[in-house]
């Protein structure tokens, strides 16, 4: 006999089921008066924030082309020199006008997701190496059992990207670009395909 | 604070046998929607151990008050009144403190709150069905509320969801993040609900099962039911590889 590791398990993710933004963006589901405003709403930024202001948008599309109606879609991401807004951030103190993260419904009619944020700075790897900038996404939504974690690159940062030892992870060099969102002015368009031919790349992290 | 000094280990590999596989036809919304490819494993990085800080300021007084937090003033929603309690955990066993709980759920009858709900039966005028809390230094929540109903649902022919509780966790790293459903202590439904045996692993199922706590129970007022949710643990950082580039 050895000791026990006394390990305990994970709880067993569940669907978010149909009715997530009850809980998640209440006011965003009719049901106004308990929260003042639904947490993550709203721009990233505010005036003080250093860093680029872009528009990230999307639909998160299922295996017919249909975009989901009922996805809750939430991003976390670094500042404009690369720190986040967390305790467990080591190396120095983040953009104190910016937390991060956001969250947002896909839109009931048209399923279209939109976050105002800035443009992260790139972050260290291993080694050091360094990641090319990028946004984590996490994706839940009824029908998906357990939630999906992906990211965001920038088409504009070829070289940065070409280094990137998370892109460079990917074995089938054809997956890559669905991650890489498309870039028009300030705006990015970054679709989450969770099945065919395009299937977006989701990470086991 | 038990957790002062912030942690910056890795997060301990998510055992994918005992979490639901993606692609669970007998759920049928999962057919279109189930990635079919492999997941790129990766190690966290640093975009995915950390993760922000939700203060207990952004809480209101009845957040965590199903009961009152939607009801008119005076009035109450019809039910059976319950207080939900347990901890948030890691897999090591300690308490998350400063974990950002948050539930929504049917009313009495099984009718939730929401534009696009159809089930026939009615809306209770006092009942949201919302709520969320923040852990305590030792990673204890607790709340108030209705129980909820079980409810016919578009699948099969006959299907009908368990009593259930939805729950939205954020531990202290993007890692972490976690939506899954409490139950309750002796419905039949449990074991006879498609979206339960998306899971496939019976243990992990009981561990999503609520007993009834009679010890917290409040006389002449609730019943307890007692939940306690693990969330995925850390290494220690003393034995990070020094390697990283920070």
């Amino acid at each position: 006999m050895v000791q026990p590791l006394g390990y305990l398990k994970e709880s067993a993710s569940q669907t978010a089921g149909p009715y997530v933004h009850i809980g998640c963006t209440p006011n965003f589901s009719g049901i106004e008066g308990v929260f003042e405003t639904d947490l993550g709403s709203g721009p990233l930024y505010n005036d003080k924030t250093k860093g680029e202001r872009i528009t990230v948008r999307g639909f998160v599309i299922d295996g017919s082309g249909t975009p989901l109606k009922d996805a809750l879609i939430e991003i976390w991401q670094a500042d404009a020199d690369g720190l986040y807004n967390s305790p467990s951030e080591t190396r120095g103190s983040a953009d104190p006008n910016f937390l991060g993260w956001g969250r947002t419904p896909g839109d009931m009619s048209t399923g279209e997701f939109v976050f105002e944020t800035i443009k992260p700075g790139k972050v260290p790897f291993k080694g050091g190496r360094w990641m090319a900038p990028h946004i984590t996404f996490w994706v839940v939504a009824r029908g998906i059992n357990i939630g999906l974690q992906t990211r965001m690159y920038f088409p504009e940062e070829e070289e940065a990207n070409a280094a990137d030892p998370v892109l460079g992870r990917i074995e089938h060099r054809v997956r890559v670009p669905t991650l890489i969102a498309k870039k028009d002015g300030n705006t990015y368009t970054f679709n989450i395909n969770l099945q065919g031919e395009n299937e977006t790349v989701f990470f086991d992290i | 604070m038990t957790n002062f000094q912030p942690e910056t280990g890795g997060f301990f590999a998510r055992d994918r046998e005992m979490h639901p596989p993606a692609y669970t036809p007998w759920y049928k919304t999962s057919v279109l929607r189930s990635p079919q490819r492999a997941l790129i494993s990766l190690e966290g990085t640093k975009s995915e151990i950390t993760g922000p800080v939700f203060g207990h300021n952004m809480l209101n007084e009845l957040d965590n008050d199903l009961i009152l937090n939607y009801a008119k003033p005076g009035e109450m929603p019809i039910g059976q009144r319950i207080l939900v309690h347990g901890r948030v955990l890691d897999e090591r066993g300690g308490g998350v403190p400063g974990a950002l709980v948050e539930f929504w759920q049917a009313n009495a009858g099984g009718r939730y709150r929401h534009k696009k709900e159809t089930y026939l039966a009615p809306l209770d005028p006092n009942f949201g069905g919302v709520g969320r809390t923040i852990t305590d230094e030792n990673g204890y929540y607790w709340f108030k509320t209705i129980k909820p109903g079980p409810y016919p649902w578009p699948n099969g022919v006959n299907d009908w969801r368990p009593a259930h509780i939805h729950f939205s966790i954020f531990g202290h790293g993007f890692a972490q993040r976690l939506i899954t459903q409490m139950y309750f202590e002796g419905d039949p439904l449990i074991w006879m609900c498609p979206i339960v045996k998306t899971i496939p692993d019976e243990e992990a199922i009981k561990r999503l099962v609520a007993p009834l706590d009679m010890n917290n129970t409040i006389p002449h007022d609730m019943r307890a039911y007692k939940f306690d949710i693990v969330l995925r643990g850390r290494r220690s950082t003393l034995f990070e590889n020094r390697k990283e580039g920070n």
